[in-house]
């Protein structure tokens, strides 16, 4: 999966979503449409333009104090409406580990 | 084990302070990411996937069972119960908290342990063989060296905004076990025609985006004149690294740019100035620190005790001692090397609880000293014979006795897409399928030694280009695919591997894997021509047809 470090210009191509990581534990959390976050993908706000993504990300990045690292991830909203992570890598910050931890949680 | 001193433990409980401070000030928003960031890394702190990643730094892989029973404690207190030993002697923490960073950073500090320079820019951890001080036939003990350069470069100011990362390792054996020719600089230690102990000094190895294998700048240089001289290479590196450019800016590709004869002689040209300065070594410098090395009192034992003739009627325990008891300088002892790759496990996790069970059984059998290896495993550097039956037992019994050191599922893995945030591709169930699939001791030990290095991206963390069987991660089209290269190795006749053809998708690694192996094993012009050398031997071109002849 290309890392979004690299991610260069804003343009999507789909449903996507805001991510990051919480400042204070690094948990992963999603920007949601009342302008907090969430640790529920299921929360979090949807763009469907590369302009409203620009101008949510540009919120989420404003929050330096809550979230470190914002970026665009891609999303699949399914028939159900439920959201679920666009690709391996955001299915794997979304989901946890695909190998199980050295010690059950 | 070297013995720290008040300067050391106030220079490490001063770092711990300045970092809660800067910890603090980050949390109330007084520091910004961005200003935060470098202080970060500075103490190993970095942001993955899921959550902060602590590295720590175990200093030429040294550990007392006193700052093994830390270790666990902080993974057990701040982390989530485990921990995961890196190929470069540290260990990492996957799932710790900002907030609580501080707290272990000052536990740790409590028994000399910490994080400086474990990231950025910088002279990062001074790495050595991990049998340093007890392998026969050593020139002399590598870690007096590695403990000099550590304190030169630790928090030195003109090393501390480099280029570039920087990486030194030293050994002083035939046998390469700390990968020198794949560092910023490797230094082996060996001895003038004169008797004087000195160094061959490489420079410009490294592995990543672009790989190469360490030169010989200068064939032999005395003891007393490295400071001056590495410090002489990094001042050049410092003043003509390039800083422009992330991918260029290592020394390697300065060494490779400037070819190693015009490189060698500009480091000469700035050496020859400052050679014999205050860097200069005294003798009583380097025995001050020899003398804080304390080193066991060993017992004179018999070469071949009863209990090891016992024991050598019990298949288990000799396919064990076979594989993970090795000859020690001293006659009546052993080398143990405790292997952290279980069958299905991450390579180089260990749980707290083994890591507790792992410093009493070195309390018991190994003068209470533990060693950390390049290849993610641990040792016991000080064994009697007579203990290993016992010993055996032990590490079983908390999962500690895989019979498989240097065998096919010792396998070297990065953390990968499941933990980093630079990876394109997972790693870890890679090396777990791997496992599984040559779980049968017994076909292991027909295939002999065969290293497998996997890495999640071209960055390398996991030394894919120097494995036996390298497996990189890339991806396409959103998906995971990997390419396979053989040939690798990573002692003293260092290379890179040879890429055998396209990469393959996930589902078909492990499948890969085995046709090459079975290729090897109908290859091969006898049971002791190891894998490495059938390739040598014949070439990338009889494996190719293997893997690709029916894909």
């Amino acid at each position: 999966m290309t890392s979004p470090l690299e991610q260069k210009k804003i343009k999507i191509a789909g449903p996507s979503v805001v991510t990051a990581n919480r400042t204070w534990d690094g948990a992963v959390i999603y920007r949601t449409a009342q302008q907090g976050w969430s640790a529920e993908l299921s929360n979090a706000a949807i763009v469907r333009t590369s302009d409203d993504a620009r101008a949510l990300l540009a919120e989420s990045v404003a929050d330096d104090v809550g979230a470190v690292g914002a970026y665009i991830a891609p999303v699949e909203v399914r028939d159900n409406g439920r959201i679920a992570p666009g690709n391996l890598r955001e299915q794997i910050r979304s989901e946890g580990l695909t190998i199980g931890l050295t010690v059950p949680a | 084990m070297y013995a720290y001193d008040e300067l050391d433990r106030t220079l490490l409980n001063e770092r711990v302070s300045e970092f809660r401070d800067q910890v603090k000030r980050r949390l109330s928003g007084e520091l910004t990411e961005d200003e935060f960031k470098m202080l970060r890394l500075q103490n190993g702190v970095y942001l993955q996937l899921h959550a902060y990643m602590f590295r720590v730094a175990i200093p030429y892989g040294t550990l007392s069972s006193k700052q093994l029973r830390r270790l666990a404690h902080v993974a057990r207190r701040y982390d989530r119960g485990y921990g995961h030993f890196t190929t470069r002697q540290n260990i990492q923490y996957n799932w710790i908290k900002l907030a609580e960073l501080p707290d272990a950073l000052a536990d740790l500090a409590e028994v000399g342990i910490h994080a400086m320079q474990t990231s950025g820019n910088n002279m990062r951890n001074v790495t050595s063989d991990q049998w340093a001080g007890v392998a026969p036939g050593e020139i002399e003990d590598p870690r007096i060296w590695s403990e000099i350069l550590r304190q030169h470069t630790t928090l030195h100011p003109e090393f501390s905004f480099l280029p570039r990362k920087f990486k030194i390792a030293i050994t002083a054996s035939e046998h390469d076990r700390a990968a020198i020719k794949v560092h910023d600089i490797g230094l082996k230690l060996i001895k003038s025609a004169e008797g004087e102990t000195g160094f061959e000094v490489l420079v410009g190895g490294g592995l990543g985006r672009t790989p190469f294998i360490a030169k010989t700048i200068k064939p032999f240089v005395h003891g007393r004149d490295i400071l001056s001289y590495v410090e002489a290479i990094l001042r050049v590196y410092n003043q003509y690294g390039r800083r422009d450019n992330i991918y260029k800016a290592r020394i390697k590709i300065l060494v490779h740019e400037l070819g190693i004869e015009k490189f060698a002689r500009e480091v000469e040209e700035e050496w020859q100035q400052m050679r014999d300065s205050a860097l200069t070594l005294d003798a009583a410098v380097v025995e001050e620190i020899r003398s804080r090395f304390s080193y066991p009192a060993y017992e004179k034992l018999p070469h071949m005790p009863d209990q090891l003739k016992k024991a050598a009627h019990d298949p288990l325990f000799e396919r064990w001692r076979r594989n993970s008891v090795f000859p020690h300088k001293v006659q009546g002892y052993s080398i143990v090397t405790v292997s952290l790759k279980p069958v299905g496990g991450p390579p180089g996790d260990a749980t707290a609880d083994q890591m507790d069970a792992l410093a009493d059984l070195a309390d018991r059998y190994s003068f209470g000293e533990i060693r950390v290896g390049h290849e993610q495993n641990l040792a016991l550097p000080h064994v009697a014979k007579r203990d290993l039956p016992v010993l055996w037992k032990a590490l079983d019994r908390i999962g500690l006795a895989t019979p498989n050191v240097n065998l096919v599922s010792d396998i070297i893995a990065c953390p990968g897409l499941d933990y980093c945030s630079l990876a394109n591709a997972r790693s870890i169930p890679i090396a777990q399928e791997l496992t599984r699939r040559f779980a049968n001791h017994d076909t292991a030990n027909l295939i002999g030694r065969l290293h497998i290095n996997i890495s999640g991206c071209i960055n390398a963390c996991g030394h894919h280009h120097v494995g036996h069987i390298g497996i990189l991660g890339v991806e396409k089209n959103g998906e995971e695919f990997y390419q396979i290269t053989i040939g690798g190795r990573a002692d003293e006749n260092a290379q890179m591997g040879t890429l055998i053809g396209p990469a393959v998708p996930y589902a078909e690694v492990a499948d890969v894997i085995e046709d090459i192996v079975e290729a090897y094993l109908a290859l091969r012009d006898s049971e002791g021509e190891l894998f490495v050398d059938t390739v040598k031997r014949l070439g990338v071109e009889p494996f190719k047809e293997r893997v690709y002849a029916t894909r």
